[in-house]
């Protein structure tokens, strides 16, 4: 027996060249609600894989209550004690609860025995844990709360001692959130180690026992909750940077050229993931939108842009609205002026298999200059490619190499290129620098002021926190969908990042 | 009476040829709910179809006839399994490859080893299946109506049709009521949560490809081996393809299975009764249309008119762990 | 959908890879070949001998590519979308009609080159035309055209029966087809063509079709490489999500995929009607349709790689006729495992061989041309 239910030792991992986990070491008490807080990308869901037994780690031992355990497939992870409710639920959306539950865990080959065992046990976690939720219930017709808790169920069934819970409250409301933690505590005083991994730092001072931050990949930090705070956390959570030296005047805003109002965007899911949003981009500022991954940044874009239909609400460009709820098209929106740069550079943004002119001119492709009739016109295509590859400095130099070919930054200043080039009154950029080496960020940077310079309306999203702070006039933070502040990018990163973090009155908070 | 006599006769051969659609519909069934589309089933019944007959007239055994069929099918369904699991192929591209493979290989190995212009030599008594008499069948089939309700429509079938009719709810409890089928079921839909359970998803997938395999290969040996005695080429006309319309028709599940079947059966078997023959009301109706209607319905039904067709969730998609 | 594999040189990816796969489907067809008790070497020359040997062997040869070459596009236009059309079979089999309805109308006051535009026309307007209900279902309600195109194929085979046993047999006549046609409805051969060579087609059926079928190809080339259509073809079947940020109409875009994709399989109906039966029989589309996915497939989907893919196939088709009389074990058939295994190995297990080669050209190149994986996002 040991103190600890779960022990990591310099566990290594790494993705191509991307490392992932370094040498992390954790140590969990048995009996308490551990959280793993850090940003996006920090490597806490990498980690929490490596512990169930999703990936194998390259380096470093695991120790489950005091020990050794080599867990190589989720089976083993299981046989540990150890559960796991995934950020998107494992759960077979056709079945019903019961069946969900008994899957894998069924006893016998034939379920009927199964069934009535299963049933009990249910019922008997139901008391114990206040988990109420039917049996035979079809999981698609439960609301996400319901079926976060069949997931709960789930690892409790299988025997499991430590749960690991990989960002609950993601898809629930407060209310929702509330009870889940209630459920949690319960859990924790049955005498259940639990791992929480979340960005939110409300959540962990409201619930943990003991918090880990992750940055970069590193363990940077274990703190006990009563005896650390909010701003500590934020600060060991984002890291004392250098903020990037962007060589920028005071910004001359002019008319409005891009107005939300109340644009609220539902998924297909039926959940909101943008809320009642309402902000205006004039001309000549840069407005940043900051906020960890997954608050509904992605689809605010998606529906000013005309890719994703938005529920509610209407978008202004240039004063003349757009079909926001209908079908927006986003070749009619660029015509009228509208730029965007997507977040996701490599499945929207670019068709990599594509030669670097004929990328070039994705979106653009029914404008006459690059049209002789219907026919494409080659060599004005690649004369017009290889004009922006030398003001952009794309290497290689090359408009008839097969994009797959060309590095992130690279890439990324086909579309930067394609996009500014026109010349657009108003240009949305989402992650101008994910996956781009640094020699490329500088040079992304200073083109995104120039535009702003020229007086165009540029709306930034970013989750890079010291970009937004860099580049930005204005900085709007968005938490859980919905705008939560508006502050001036000279905030400090401590009060930012406890609006980032949904801690609300943060200014009274960071003081 | 007369009508009640020809009633008689149709449905019996509705029972005839729909043994066969059933056979392999199922077989798409436990492949398809798994996750894994498989538009083959007639590339494996043929084949099978051949191995049965080209066994059974060498052996003169019935049984060796179908384990050869059913190994033979079983082959062709693990290139499957090994082009769209292992190799994440594309599935269709997978299927369309063994319907081709088996459309030649049956008529080259048979002119080959039987020089019969890609038949196998007549099966005789003993090699080939032979029908069953339910008891008392010949007592009371004068009695009015039941009488040739027992005698000539339940009795007087092969073995094989009696299995393929229980193989129907033996697959709905196989499905619905073992830990197999809530699996099988389960990584059709979502591979992701049989994963996390501790679930081989690649295996289970196996798994249900090789059943998929086994019952083609019956449905081919009651081809070669019971309604006839012996392989003739392309005898499986598309029947394979009838059954993943009975399939897609039947939603996907093995009841429903069993009546799409009977119905596309029961259109054929008319559509062989009638020809030349006026329908009461309708007039003459040409053979072409009953044979059609099957597909029509089905891709009326695709369209989403009548109903909707909603596939496997995970159906047609390699399993890759997600990071 | 991309699988995580590294990259390799051009020449790899798009030559030896290919005809790695190629070779290997043509093994275990050789194996084959041994099972029944024959020399798979001798069978091979045999092959080449049939179709290359002589002017009618060639003539024959290239009559079947025609076929081949319209079919392959068809499969070829439709996989630059995303979709598989499974139907050319029954899209040829329906533009018959195409064919054979101009031409019974004009044939005996028109001459051929007045008679063919109008029979060009009909046969691509009637193919397109069947797939143009896969293609909308496909678009508009979400069908799977795969399984939309096999149903039509069956469909097609019963409408086709139906109508040349009870509609366009003429009265009195046994054999369900069409009356033969008048000179007007008979394509000039090509037998000047491989006089040039000095070849002398005899009594092979290669006929002015084979030209169009070129120029087809030419056209598919253009109209995918060099149009704005095609550019938008390309991105929907590269990526969707590109397509839709690009401001693509995606439902447009399938349909008139598919119509141009049926349109090229309903030509092929051009070559065996009005250029070798002169009357529309029964089942005269004998395969092809199946035969363009094994050719699209080993042309990778260009109109470069098709027309030799074709040309070998067509061999095939002729070389295995000629098989026939030396080796009696050895039909037409064979082809059709050539083309199932070709379909195995060069479709549905294409990378199978792919990390193999992977790390023969990493410990090949490894220090000497250490390019850095592409980022992990």
């Amino acid at each position: 027996m040991s103190d600890f239910a779960i022990e990591l030792k310099g566990i290594d991992k790494s993705f191509g060249l991307v490392r992932a986990n370094k040498d992390i070491n954790l140590s969990v008490r048995k009996g308490t609600i551990h959280g793993i807080i850090g940003e996006n990308g920090a490597g806490k869901s990498t980690l929490m894989s490596i512990l169930y037994g999703f990936y194998q780690a390259d380096d470093g031992d695991i120790f489950i209550d005091g020990e050794k355990t080599v867990i190589k497939d989720p089976n083993a992870a299981i046989a540990s004690g150890i559960g796991m409710v995934h950020q998107h639920f494992m759960l077979v959306e056709n079945f019903t609860v019961l069946e969900n539950i008994m899957l894998g865990a069924e006893e016998s080959q034939i379920l009927t025995a199964g069934i009535a065992k299963a049933r009990d046990e249910l019922r008997r976690l139901e008391d114990e844990y206040e988990l109420e939720v039917d049996p035979d219930a079809i999981i698609e017709e439960l609301p996400v709360g319901l079926q976060q808790r069949v997931e709960i169920l789930k690892a409790l069934y299988r025997g499991a001692e430590i749960l690991i819970l990989d960002e609950p409250t993601g898809v629930l409301t407060p209310a929702e959130a509330d009870h889940l933690f209630r459920i949690l505590e319960q859990l924790k005083s049955e005498g259940k180690t639990i791992v929480l991994i979340t960005h939110k730092l409300r959540e962990i001072m409201a619930v943990t026992d003991e918090v880990s931050v992750m940055r970069r990949g590193e363990m940077v930090a274990t703190r006990t909750t009563s005896e650390t705070s909010v701003e500590e956390l934020a600060e060991l959570m984002v890291g004392r940077r250098v903020l990037l030296q962007v060589d920028k005047g005071p910004a001359t805003p002019g008319d409005v050229l891009l107005a939300v109002e109340g644009l609220t965007v539902r998924d297909s899911r039926g959940v909101d993931m943008v809320k009642d949003v309402s902000f205006e981009v004039r001309a000549g500022e840069i407005v940043g939108i900051a906020g960890v991954a997954g608050n509904g940044q992605s689809e605010l874009l998606q529906a000013i842009t005309g890719i994703r239909r938005g529920t509610k609400g209407r978008v202004l460009l240039n004063g003349e609205p757009i079909r926001v709820t209908g079908h927006a098209d986003p070749a009619e929106l660029r015509h009228r002026g509208l730029a965007h740069v997507p977040e996701d550079r490599q499945h929207m943004g670019l068709v990599l298999k594509f030669d670097e002119s004929e990328n070039s001119i994705l979106g653009y492709h029914d404008d006459p200059k690059y049209l002789n009739g219907l026919f494409l016109n080659i060599d004005a295509i690649r004369k017009d490619a290889a004009d922006k590859i030398e003001k952009y400095d794309i290497r290689p130099p090359n408009p008839r190499l097969k994009t797959a070919n060309f590095s992130g930054g690279n890439q990324q200043k086909i579309v930067l290129a394609r996009e500014m080039e026109r010349d657009p009154p108003v240009l949305v950029i989402g992650q101008p620098t994910r996956g781009v080496d640094v020699g490329a960020i500088e040079f992304i940077h200073k083109r995104i002021i120039e535009m702003r310079d020229a007086g165009k309306a540029v709306l930034l999203v970013s989750v890079e926190l010291d970009e937004i702070r860099s580049l930005a006039d204005r900085v709007l933070v968005m938490f859980d969908g919905r705008v939560v502040g508006e502050r001036s990018p000279e905030t400090g990163e401590g009060e930012l990042g406890l609006l980032m973090a949904g801690v609300e009155d943060a200014k009274e908070a960071a003081q | 009476m007369e009508y009640f006599d020809t009633l008689i006769v149709i449905l019996q051969s509705t029972v005839r040829v729909s043994v066969p659609l059933i056979l392999a519909a199922l077989a798409g069934l436990y492949s398809e709910r798994s996750g894994i589309f498989d538009i083959g089933l007639e590339g494996k019944m043929l084949a099978a179809a051949f191995a049965g007959g080209a066994a059974a007239a060498v052996t003169g055994s019935a049984l060796i006839g179908l384990g050869a069929a059913i190994l033979v099918s079983v082959f062709l369904a693990l290139v499957h399994a090994f082009a769209s699991i292992t190799q994440r192929g594309n599935q269709i591209v997978s299927g369309v490859a063994i319907n081709f493979i088996a459309l030649g290989a049956t008529v080259i190995l048979g002119q080959a080893w039987f020089r019969q212009g890609g038949r196998t030599p007549q099966l005789g008594e003993g090699a080939r299946f032979s029908t069953v008499e339910l008891p008392f069948a010949a007592e009371i089939a004068n009695v009015p109506i039941l009488g040739p309700i027992y005698s000539n429509l339940l009795s007087g079938h092969f073995l094989l049709t009696y299995l393929a009719f229980a193989l129907v709810p033996f697959t709905w409890w196989v499905l619905y009521r073992t830990r197999f089928g809530l699996r099988l079921r389960a990584v059709g839909e979502n591979p992701g949560a049989v994963d996390t359970a501790g679930i081989s998803v690649t295996w289970m997938r196996y798994r249900a490809v090789i059943c998929c395999g086994i019952l083609c290969g019956i449905a081919g040996a009651y081809l070669s081996m019971a309604m006839t005695a012996g392989f003739v080429k392309g005898m499986t006309a598309g029947k394979g393809f009838i059954a993943l319309a009975a399939l897609i028709f039947a939603k996907w599940k093995p009841v429903n299975v069993m009546f799409a079947c009977l119905l596309f059966g029961f259109l054929d078997a008319m559509s062989i009764r009638m020809q030349g023959n006026e329908l009461p009301l309708i007039g003459e109706v040409p053979v072409q249309f009953m044979q059609a209607l099957p597909y029509v319905l089905t891709v009326v039904l695709l369209a989403g008119f009548i109903g909707k067709a909603i596939p496997p969730k995970a159906g047609g998609v390699p399993y890759v762990k997600e990071r | 959908m991309s699988a995580p594999y590294a990259k390799l040189p051009a020449w790899v990816d798009y030559g030896l890879i290919p005809l790695i796969n190629l070779v290997v489907a043509f093994l275990v067809a050789g194996l084959v070949v041994l099972a029944v008790g024959e020399s798979p070497l001798r069978a091979a020359a045999l092959l080449i001998e049939g179709a290359f040997g002589y002017g009618e062997g060639i003539g024959f040869t290239l009559y079947y590519a025609t076929n081949f070459i319209f079919t392959g596009l068809a499969v070829a236009v439709a996989f630059h979308c995303g979709l598989f059309n499974i139907g050319g079979e029954g899209q040829a089999y329906v533009a018959g009609l195409g064919v054979a309805l101009p031409i019974l109308w004009l044939d005996q006051i028109m001459p051929w080159y007045v008679v063919f535009p109008a029979a060009i026309v009909g046969s691509a307007i009637a193919g397109a035309a069947w797939a143009f209900i896969p293609g909308w279902l496909q678009a508009k309600r979400g069908s799977h055209v795969v399984i939309t195109t096999i149903m039509f194929n069956f469909i097609a085979s019963s409408v086709m029966v139906y109508l040349l046993v009870d509609v366009l047999k003429p009265a009195g006549s046994m054999a369900p087809q069409t009356r033969t046609f008048a000179e007007g409805g008979q394509l000039p051969r090509l037998d000047w063509l491989l006089a040039i060579f000095g070849l002398d087609i005899g009594g092979a059926p290669f006929n002015l079709s084979f030209l169009l079928a070129l120029v087809a190809a030419f056209v598919v080339w253009l109209v995918i490489w060099r149009t704005k259509l095609g550019y938008e073809i390309r991105t929907m079947g590269h990526s969707p999500k590109a397509a839709r940020y690009a401001g693509i109409k995606e439902s447009r875009i399938v349909i008139i995929t598919m119509l141009m994709s049926g349109g090229l399989a309903g030509m092929m109906a051009l070559n065996p009607i009005m250029g070798d039966q002169h009357r529309m029989a029964l089942d005269f589309v004998a395969g092809a349709g199946f035969v363009g996915i094994a050719v699209a497939l080993m042309g990778r989907s260009h109109p470069v790689g098709i027309v030799p893919a074709a040309i070998l196939f067509g061999m095939l088709y002729q070389g295995g006729a000629e098989i026939s009389f030396e080796m009696p074990q050895i039909s037409r058939d064979m082809i059709t495992i050539i083309q199932g295994l070709v379909i195995l190995f060069a479709g549905a297990m294409e990378n199978m061989f792919r990390p193999a080669i992977t790390t023969f050209f990493a410990t090949l190149g490894g220090a000497r041309d250490a390019k850095p994986a592409p980022a992990v996002e």
